[in-house]
């Protein structure tokens, strides 16, 4: 496992236990996992805007709420985040998986 | 979520809200979990990707035992869009978008919208009658090539 991640307690699927834990630098290191090389702008621009809700309200937004709510559209977010965005984009984040079914 | 399905086929064959929406979330869910998803919409389920039907998908109050509505209040005049009005509502709250607004977020996440041939000729539908985001319009072994090895689910 990466060095920066050893100290760092995750779940069974690899989501951080704890948000308070994470960096730049460990999302960057957890996108790669995920099979994303590289973090834009535009990716941390979500990132942020996940973590902001997460710790108002204890879990990420869902898609539609990025797409309506922050203005991401549904096509770039599963351009920027393949494969599962939702998931993808809340583990790079640092925050515990989303439940939502939308 | 670990998972060796890959893609989901799902066939909607009802036109009513709540015939409609179990088939829309699961393949709008699938694409969430990364997977291939295409829906199949036949029979009455074609009312959801009818240009002028997709706005107004009512719940049905009449033979609904679960909406706890008596058989003939349920067939008063109105009885239709006020529950389907009342249900829209606990929708919105839950960030579930209205039929129309989610076929679009469903091309948008890449599942592929189908309709069936031969429901149309019964129908009399062309494929101008139906939403843009249509992709085609399937006979039943276009369907079956389609779907492959995918999972088949019917709603």
């Amino acid at each position: 496992m990466n060095e920066l991640l050893k100290n760092i307690k995750v779940d069974s699927e690899g989501f951080l236990k704890d948000h308070n834990e994470w960096s730049e630098e460990i999302a960057k290191t957890l996108a790669e996992q995920e099979g994303i090389y590289e973090l834009t702008k535009r990716h941390f621009e979500i990132i942020y805007i996940i973590r902001d809700e997460y710790s108002l309200k204890g879990q990420a937004p869902s898609l539609r709420r990025l797409s309506k709510v922050h203005g991401f559209p549904t096509k770039e977010l599963y351009q920027l985040f393949p494969g599962g965005p939702g998931k993808k984009a809340a583990k790079i984040s640092g925050v515990k998986k989303p439940r939502g079914c939308i | 979520m670990n998972t060796n399905t890959q893609k989901v086929a799902i066939i909607c064959s009802k036109g009513s809200l709540d015939g409609i929406y179990p088939a829309l979330i699961l393949a709008n869910g699938a694409r969430m979990e990364g997977m291939d998803a295409m829906v199949f919409f036949t029979f009455f389920g074609l009312e959801a990707i009818t240009k002028d039907k997709m706005k107004n998908i009512q719940v049905a109050t009449v033979g609904n035992p679960a909406m706890h509505i008596p058989t003939m209040l349920g067939g008063l005049p109105g009885m239709s869009k006020l529950a389907t009005h009342m249900m829209q509502k606990e929708m919105d709250k839950l960030d579930i978008p209205h039929v129309d607004e989610f076929i679009e977020m469903l091309d948008d996440a890449g599942a592929e919208i189908y309709a069936c041939k031969l429901a149309m000729d019964m129908f009399h539908l062309k494929k101008d009658d139906l939403d843009d985001r249509v992709k085609g319009v399937l006979t039943v072994g276009e369907f079956y090539e389609k779907t492959d090895e995918a999972k088949i689910i019917f709603t």
